[in-house]
């Protein structure tokens, strides 16, 4: 009779399929046959992992997008946006829901938060030289990131629609108004002949001034439309941290140095 | 480029599990308790309900644009609005091909590339954070300036009458076009007298003319606050279209 394994045996191996020993080899699987830890190399040069360094802002930018999300999804079991019920609905939320308030704040801080460390982020990878070869695509990944970030936060803004909300989007969307050509109030609109009912504020917003039409558009677009597209830019710009070399870091090898190339794989 | 190399035969390569994926682990648990923190002490705010009849005096933009509503006391909005943040994402995305300086990659360092550092800087802190926090401390009421610890109830004489560059000059309002036509010249100028540099021989004319064009617009930013707020200047150049 061949040696049958423990039921629990089983399950373990069925779950983790690497041995529990710290080995080389097992901490190389433990990230391998991971499919989130897998974003991951198996190995990484002690040079990326300071703090000094990457002053840890991309992936906690990564995180507090995570904590937008699920707190996003709470918040969406209780508002419906419709100029009738939004404002009725925040109220309800923070008073009569348990824990509504604290789900609205984590949400409205974390998103804050997102868009200083992704300024920072920002900040500490201009500093260190992070977008020279290879790594040019990738900053420009980043830029998109960062324009996508302030839309995500810019269109959640309106969905409270108190008079702080309502406001500030009517200041924002008004710059639309004075695109060139393409807003009723920018230079050359007698060219293209557009009005405040078809120009591009009128797109956005779906009519002349902020309304229901409006709150409906932000709505899509913040819970469903934005964070689809900066998730699709999230993967291609970790995929790419990893194709381009993994962290930058000074040159590794006498090689690289005399080629002028970065650490890392190139 | 060489082939593909593996990081485990980097000199300083180490296993991700335990020493990234720990480092991550403790990062998160420190800023979810922050921010947890801060959730239970900060309630996120909520006005009265949105009234179209009833406009705040003032508006405010969110703080993370406030930068761009502060330009709009200085520009008109197709400026402000719609051209500047344009030429900003542009601009950044342009960066790693415009900067042809092969050190400092990877490292930090002040001494090797002082210049691309010292416009990035000026350009984050001085025309990013500061008017944030202009914006969001120092401007009440008909957007005049208030410090934070004026109140607003006191009313403030709105700004004085600004007059137009050329009016000022006392010549015809196209010899404005003229005036931002040289101001955007001095890149070529520039190039003419020093395209035989290293560093300016090694950008190359189209890459120059990109990155003159971007620093030179930059830098009439701050020109232009200061000719208003010196001079009461409105605008540079007036034309039936638009206005610069
Ligand atoms: C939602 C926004 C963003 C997220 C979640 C994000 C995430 C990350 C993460 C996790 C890394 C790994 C290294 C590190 O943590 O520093 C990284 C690297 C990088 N990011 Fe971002 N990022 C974002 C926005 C940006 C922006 C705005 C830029 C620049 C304009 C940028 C450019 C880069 C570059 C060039 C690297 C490679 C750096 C290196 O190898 O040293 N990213 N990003």
């Amino acid at each position: 009779m061949s040696a049958r394994p423990g039921f629990w045996r089983q399950v373990y191996d069925s779950v983790f399929r690497h041995k529990f020993g710290d080995t080389p080899r097992n901490r190389m699987l433990q990230i391998t046959s991971n499919v989130f830890l897998h974003l991951h190399p198996a190995t990484v040069r002690r040079h990326g992992l300071r703090l000094r360094y990457t002053w840890g802002m991309g992936g906690l930018s990564f995180l507090m997008f995570l904590v937008t999300v699920v707190t996003g999804v709470v918040l969406m079991f209780y508002y419906r946006p419709t100029a009738a019920t939004a404002y009725i609905d925040m109220k309800n939320l923070q008073h009569e829901i348990p824990f509504g308030m604290f789900q609205r704040n984590m949400h409205r801080w974390g998103a804050h938060a997102m868009v200083i460390l992704v300024w920072l982020h920002m900040l500490r990878v201009f500093l260190s030289g992070s977008y020279k070869p290879p790594r040019e695509f990738n900053w420009g990944v980043g830029v998109v990131l960062l324009t996508l970030t302030m839309l995500l936060s810019f269109t959640g803004y309106l969905l409270p629609w108190d008079q702080l909300a309502r406001w500030a989007i009517t200041v924002g969307t008004n710059m639309a108004a004075a695109t060139p050509f393409l807003g009723h109030q920018g230079p050359g609109a007698q060219l293209t002949g557009v009005t405040e009912r078809t120009d591009v504020r009128a797109l956005l917003l779906g009519g002349p001034q902020v309304g229901d039409a409006a709150l409906l558009r932000f709505y899509v677009l913040h819970c469903v439309f934005l964070p689809l597209i900066a998730s699709t830019f999230m993967i291609v710009h970790f995929w790419r941290v990893r194709k381009d070399g993994g962290i930058s870091g000074p040159p590794a090898t006498d090689s690289d140095a005399a080629a002028g190339r970065s650490g890392g794989q190139s | 480029m060489s082939a593909p190399r593996d990081d485990e035969t980097l000199p300083d390569a180490v296993t991700t599990w335990p020493h990234l994926v720990r480092i991550e682990l403790l990062a998160t648990l420190a800023a979810l308790s922050l921010l947890t923190a801060w959730s239970i002490l900060v309630d996120a705010p909520l006005e009265e309900v949105a009234d179209p009849n009833r406009t705040p005096d003032p508006s405010k933009a969110p703080w993370y644009f406030l930068g761009l509503q502060e330009l709009l006391v200085y520009f008109d909005p197709w400026l402000a609005g719609v051209v500047l943040p344009t030429l900003i994402i542009l601009g950044l995305m342009a960066i790693p091909y415009l900067d042809r300086n092969p050190l400092g990659n990877g490292y930090y360092t002040l001494r090797q590339r002082p210049f691309a550092i010292g416009v990035f800087l000026f350009g984050f802190v001085g025309l990013w954070i500061a008017p944030i926090l202009i914006g969001v401390f120092c401007r009440g009421p008909g957007w005049n300036w208030y410090w934070p610890w004026e109140p607003w109830e006191i009313a403030k004489s709105p700004h004085l009458t600004n007059i137009n560059l050329t009016d000022l000059l006392g010549i015809p309002a196209a010899i404005g076009g003229v005036l931002v036509a040289a101001w955007y010249s001095l890149g070529g100028v520039f190039w003419l007298w020093r395209r035989r540099t290293p560093a300016l021989a090694q950008l190359g004319g189209g890459r120059y003319a990109l990155t003159a064009f971007l620093l030179l617009t930059m830098a009439a930013v701050p020109l232009k606050m200061a000719l208003r707020l010196l001079l009461n200047v409105k605008y540079v150049w007036v034309t039936p279209w638009f206005n610069v």
